[in-house]
């Protein structure tokens, strides 16, 4: 396995004029945590969803500059997305479960890349127990998996969203602010979660909430402007921070 | 002006029902007293104007709409939804507005100019296509009026795929769905009460239509074997026939009965429609 599961070089991208991403040279370990924090609008969200390749939906949106994933540019011209996407999943802010039940949820990603032939019923009810596991789900659920899956708990939707990814294998998970949408009692179990699959994947998680930063991540990155303003392990950066700017933000003199 | 809108709202009310009062009451004595229920219903053979023998069974005026409808729906289902699904999912910015407005221009478009349509472009057409004796037929009538249905189908329905939250597609297609997928998986699912209502819509749209099938479909009342068969629907009918009927005789009346049958097949549309999207809302 590499080192860094994704490095960027020169990342740049453009909203039509605006320039949210300014040129950005960061690498996040592979197999650890990375926490990227910074105040709103620096551009968190924007650098995540350039890894799957999800901000090119909207119209206008312009990328320069390099991104790797497994020694290939993902903004390369051979790049097959569906490939990225398996490779690189995306938790979101709100909660976002398809509508359907939460059996079908789960195996969603399964059924849209393995033909008929690789998913006979006992390698997918296989894999749905072995993600629900995953998330902590699997004694909840395990007798409600024609449940709609909108109508479960936030906290729940939110970690059915995390299962889903998993019977694809991802190298990396995405994650934008995931608890944000949740109370700190499902906070608390999202972030045991995100500490049980470390190590097992990658995780990039954006925060507002530095103190969640410091409980799950290894790695920090502060972003300011769409610009990355210092990267360093989690522990150094909120003892010790190098650049004053980055001192500022986490003794709460902004954002 | 608060008076003024109130009056103008209870006014539609009262005019709808007041017409269905007129068509009714002007029907009922034929309905209630002259006529046979199992024949008007059930047997094809419409002749009021027979001098010896005269018979109002609508079962071959049914049929003329049906077939009709039915071919229309055929063509104007997959157009519409289609279309929709394209405005929706696969355009944006300039494009989408103007494909947008396109359609709407289209349903703009009077229905005596699709008769002529029919007339002038189809019929030679169909004649010369399908070796057939006569262009106006089911096919000629389905055609026009399955793309006089589309632009109200397509608005409809690119209004419910519009209505699916973005954070569906965006899940699927972190996924690694590609966008006809997550259409197929997701979206249509999603939306279907709303598409199902622009299909209905559709169908009354379709079942009321005078003008264009008057013209485009032949005048024989029979119950159509192939689609090159010539037919006369319901509203056809009465267009033709109404003017050359005494006031208050039996085929005067027997026409509004006609149109009660087709005011209940309209209304029931039209209702079917309503309730599930009411039902959609309602979750
Ligand atoms: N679709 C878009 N079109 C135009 N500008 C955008 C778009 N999305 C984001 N921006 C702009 O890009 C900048 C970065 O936005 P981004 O959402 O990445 O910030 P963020 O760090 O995630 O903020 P937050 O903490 O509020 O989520 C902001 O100035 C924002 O206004
Ligand atoms: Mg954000």
């Amino acid at each position: 396995m590499d080192e860094y599961c994704i490095k960027t070089r020169g990342l740049k991208l453009f909203y039509g004029e605006f320039e949210a991403l300014k040129g950005l040279d960061i690498r996040f370990l592979s197999g650890k945590t990375s926490a990227l924090i910074g105040p709103s609008g620096c551009g968190k969200t924007t650098l995540l969803r350039c890894f799957n390749r999800i901000n090119e939906r909207y119209e206008g949106v312009r990328t320069e500059g390099e991104v790797v994933v497994q020694e290939h540019d993902i903004y390369s011209a051979d790049t097959d997305l569906v490939e990225l996407r398996k490779k690189v999943g995306m938790v979101f802010q709100r909660p976002n479960p398809l509508p359907l039940s939460v059996r079908d949820n789960i195996l969603y990603g399964l059924r849209l890349h393995f033909s008929r032939k690789y998913r006979d019923a006992s390698t997918l009810d296989e894999a749905l127990e072995t993600s629900l596991r995953a998330v902590h789900l699997w004694d909840d659920l395990k007798d409600s998996l024609s449940t709609e899956a909108t109508t479960l708990s936030l906290e729940k939707q939110q970690k059915l969203c995390i299962a889903r990814l998993l019977p694809l294998k991802p190298e990396v998970i995405l994650m934008d602010e995931p608890c944000s949408a949740l109370d700190p009692d499902a906070t608390a179990k999202i972030e045991e979660l995100l500490r049980d699959l470390a190590g097992d994947y990658s995780l990039v998680i954006v925060t507002h909430n530095m103190a969640q930063a410091r409980r799950v991540s290894d790695e920090c990155a502060f972003m300011l402007l769409g610009e990355v303003v210092e990267m360093r392990r989690t522990e150094d950066l909120f003892v010790s921070p190098r650049d004053q700017r980055t001192a500022n933000y986490i003794e709460g003199r902004f954002g | 002006m608060e008076f003024a809108i109130k009056a103008s709202g209870f006014s539609a009310i009262f005019f709808v029902f007041a017409i269905f009062f007129f068509v009714f009451s002007t029907a009922s004595e034929f309905i209630f007293e002259k006529m046979d229920f199992v024949e008007f219903l059930t047997s094809p053979e419409w002749y009021p104007t027979s001098l010896s023998n005269k018979r109002y069974g609508t079962l071959a005026l049914l049929a003329g709409t049906v077939s009709v409808t039915g071919l229309a729906m055929l063509i104007a289902v997959p157009l519409g939804l289609g279309s929709a699904l394209f405005i929706s999912e696969f355009t944006s910015g300039v494009v989408k507005e103007g494909l947008k407005i396109t359609i709407e221009l289209l349903a703009a478009i009077p229905s005596v100019v699709w008769g002529f349509i029919g007339l002038a472009v189809m019929n030679p057409l169909i004649i010369e296509v399908f070796d057939a004796p006569i262009g106006l037929n089911v096919l000629n009538g389905g055609i026009i009026l399955g793309l006089m249905s589309v632009p109200i189908m397509t608005t409809i329905a690119e209004d419910a795929l519009k209505a699916v939250p973005d954070s569906y597609r965006e899940a699927s297609l972190a996924l690694g769905a590609t966008r006809w997928q997550t259409a197929h998986k997701v979206l249509f699912p999603a939306a279907r009460s709303g598409l199902l209502a622009a299909v209905l819509l559709g169908v009354g749209r379709a079942i009321g239509e005078t003008m264009a099938v008057l013209m485009a479909t032949g005048h024989a009342v029979q119950i159509p074997g192939s689609p090159l068969d010539s037919v006369r629907t319901l509203t056809a009918t009465i267009a033709a026939e109404l003017g050359e009927t005494a006031a208050g005789s039996d085929h005067y009346q027997a026409l509004f009965a006609v149109g009660v049958l087709l005011f209940l097949l309209t209304f029931g549309v039209n209702l079917a429609a309503d309730l599930i999207v009411r039902g959609r809302s309602a979750r």
